[in-house]
C-alpha cells in the first residue's frame, strides 16, 4: 500500500490516475498513524512552498520517522522541495530537511527569452546513477512547471537546464524527489513511478 | 533547453469533437478519449479540451469528456470554454484538469483569476484572449467571438499576468480554421508584453507555419486543431520538421 499524502495543495487527480494506471493499491491517509505500516509514501505538490506548512508536526514527524525506517519516500515538485531544508519562497516555512540545501528562485534571461516560471518539457542530464531513473537515457525529456528549484547537490542525479542549472532529480538511500511532474510526462514518466513502485515492493 | 511545445486542442460539443472556421460552420471530427490517445502515441506536448456545449447539462457532460481523455494521456490537460465560476473550475479539475483557460469570465471578473492562482497556483491558470487585427492593435472578442470587448490584447495579456495568469492562449480570430498561417505579427507584440508563455493559436496550415510562429512569432507554444484531427499532418512529422529548423522539441 503506497501513502499519497493530501495537504490541500492543489489537484492529486494526476498522480492518482497515473498511479492507478501502473496497477499500484494506493490511499489519501486521513491520519499520520496511517504512515506507521505503507510500503511507501508519495508527497505530491503543485503551487507554492507555503502549502507545505499545511503539512502539520505530527505528519511531518510520522513522514520523517517512516524515511528513517527506511520506506520509501517520493517527493513531486513542491513536495520534493519540501524535502530540503527550507525554501526563499515562503522564508518562515520549514522543510522536512532530508536533503541538505534551501530552494531558491530560479533565474531567467531576458535577453535569450528564457521567462520564468520555467512551464514546458525539458531534458534531464544524468549526474549519477539513479534508481528513480532506470530505464531511462540521459537527454530524456519530462514536463516542469515551477518558478524555484533545488540546488545541484551530491544527491542531485539529473540536473536540467533553463537560465540556470537546477536539481531536476535527486535521491539518497530511499528518498527520492523530482521537480518535474512524473504524472504528466508521458511514457518517461510513468517509468519513473513504476520504478518508484518497484522500490516500495 | 526548454522545448516548444505543441498543444491539439479538441473543441468539444456533447462529447463528440467539433471544428469550425473562423468561429463558424462546426464539423465533427471524432471522440475525444480516441483522438488524445492517437496525440500521446504521435508525441503531442499537451492536450487542451474547449467545451462549446451550451446545454444546460454542460458540466457533467464536460466532466466525462475530461475523464474520457485523462485515461488516454498522462499529459498535462487544460480544460476551457464557459468556465465562469471558481465552482466550474473546481469540477474540471476534480475532474482530471490539470489547468484551466478562462476566457469571457476573466474580461468580466478579473479576480477570479486571482482567486484561482491563490487556490490553484498560476500554473494552473491560463487566460485565453480572441483578438482580430485592428487598424492600430488587436481587438479582444468575447462570448466565442461575438462581442467586441473594447480591449486590447496586448494590454490585457499584461494585466491579466499580473493578476496571476500563468500563461497565455492567443487565438487569432481572423486565421482560426484558415490554414493561412498564424499572426506571427500579433503573437509577438504579446509575447514581449508578458513575461508568461504565450501559446500561440489559429491559422496553422503547414509546418512553416509553426516555424514562423516560434522564430518570428515569438511563441513558447503553438496549438492547432484541424491540421492534427483528420490526419493531415502526425505530430512526429511536425516536430521532425520543427528540428531540422533548429526549433527545440521533445521528440
Amino acid at each position: 500500500m503506497i501513502a499519497l499524502v493530501d495537504y490541500g495543495a492543489g489537484n492529486l487527480t494526476s498522480v492518482r490516475k497515473a498511479l492507478a494506471a501502473l496497477g499500484a493499491t494506493f490511499m489519501t491517509p486521513s491520519s499520520p498513524r496511517e504512515l506507521s505500516d505503507v510500503a511507501g509514501v508519495i508527497v505530491p505538490g503543485v503551487g507554492h512552498f507555503a502549502a507545505t506548512s499545511a503539512i502539520d508536526e505530527p505528519w511531518r514527524e510520522a513522514i520523517g520517522a517512516s524515511a528513517r525506517r527506511g520506506t520509501p519516500l517520493f517527493g513531486i515538485c513542491v513536495g520534493m522541495q519540501w524535502l530540503f531544508e527550507g525554501s526563499d519562497e515562503a522564508p518562515g516555512v520549514p522543510g522536512l530537511g532530508l536533503m541538505p540545501g534551501r530552494i531558491a528562485r530560479l533565474e531567467g534571461d531576458a535577453t535569450r527569452r528564457l521567462k520564468i516560471p520555467h512551464v514546458g518539457w525539458n531534458a534531464l542530464d544524468f549526474t549519477g546513477a539513479a534508481r528513480l531513473l532506470r530505464g531511462l537515457e540521459t537527454g530524456a525529456q519530462v514536463y516542469f512547471t515551477h518558478s524555484y528549484a533545488a540546488p545541484v547537490t551530491p544527491e542531485c542525479v539529473a540536473a536540467t537546464t533553463h537560465a540556470n542549472t537546477f536539481a531536476a532529480a535527486v535521491e539518497r538511500d530511499n528518498v527520492f524527489g523530482a521537480q518535474f511532474h512524473p504524472e504528466k510526462s508521458g511514457d518517461a514518466g510513468l517509468r519513473i513511478l513504476q520504478n518508484f513502485l518497484e522500490m516500495c515492493r | 533547453m526548454l522545448t516548444k511545445r505543441i498543444i491539439a486542442c479538441l473543441d468539444v460539443r456533447d462529447g463528440q469533437v467539433v471544428k469550425g472556421v473562423q468561429f463558424q460552420q462546426l464539423r465533427h471530427a471524432g471522440d475525444p478519449g480516441e483522438l488524445a490517445r492517437r496525440y500521446n502515441v504521435e508525441g503531442i506536448d499537451e492536450v487542451v479540451i474547449l467545451d462549446i456545449t451550451a446545454t444546460l447539462e454542460r458540466r457533467q457532460a464536460l466532466a466525462r469528456t475530461i475523464g474520457a481523455v485523462a485515461r488516454e494521456i498522462f499529459l498535462p490537460l487544460t480544460v476551457g470554454g464557459g468556465i465562469r465560476s471558481e465552482e466550474d473550475a473546481a469540477a474540471a479539475v476534480d475532474a482530471g484538469a490539470d489547468k484551466v483557460s478562462l476566457n469571457t469570465a476573466a474580461l468580466r471578473s478579473p479576480e477570479l483569476v486571482t482567486t484561482l492562482a491563490k487556490r490553484y497556483g498560476s500554473q494552473a491558470v491560463i487566460v485565453a484572449i480572441d483578438a482580430k487585427r485592428r487598424d492600430t492593435g488587436f481587438a479582444v472578442y468575447v462570448r466565442s467571438g461575438t462581442t467586441d470587448a473594447a480591449r486590447d490584447a496586448v494590454v490585457w495579456a499584461h494585466e491579466a499576468e499580473a493578476r496571476g495568469a500563468g500563461e497565455i492562449l492567443l487565438t487569432s480570430m481572423d486565421r482560426d480554421g484558415t490554414k493561412a498561417g498564424f499572426d506571427c505579427e500579433m503573437t509577438a507584440a504579446v509575447s514581449d508584453a508578458v513575461d508568461i508563455p504565450v501559446i500561440a493559436s489559429g491559422g496553422a496550415g503547414s509546418f512553416d507555419h509553426f516555424t514562423d510562429v516560434f522564430t518570428t512569432g515569438r511563441a513558447d507554444a503553438a496549438l492547432a486543431a484541424s491540421i492534427f484531427h483528420y490526419a493531415e499532418s502526425s505530430v512526429t512529422d511536425l516536430k521532425r520538421h520543427l528540428r531540422t529548423h533548429g526549433i527545440p522539441v521533445r521528440l
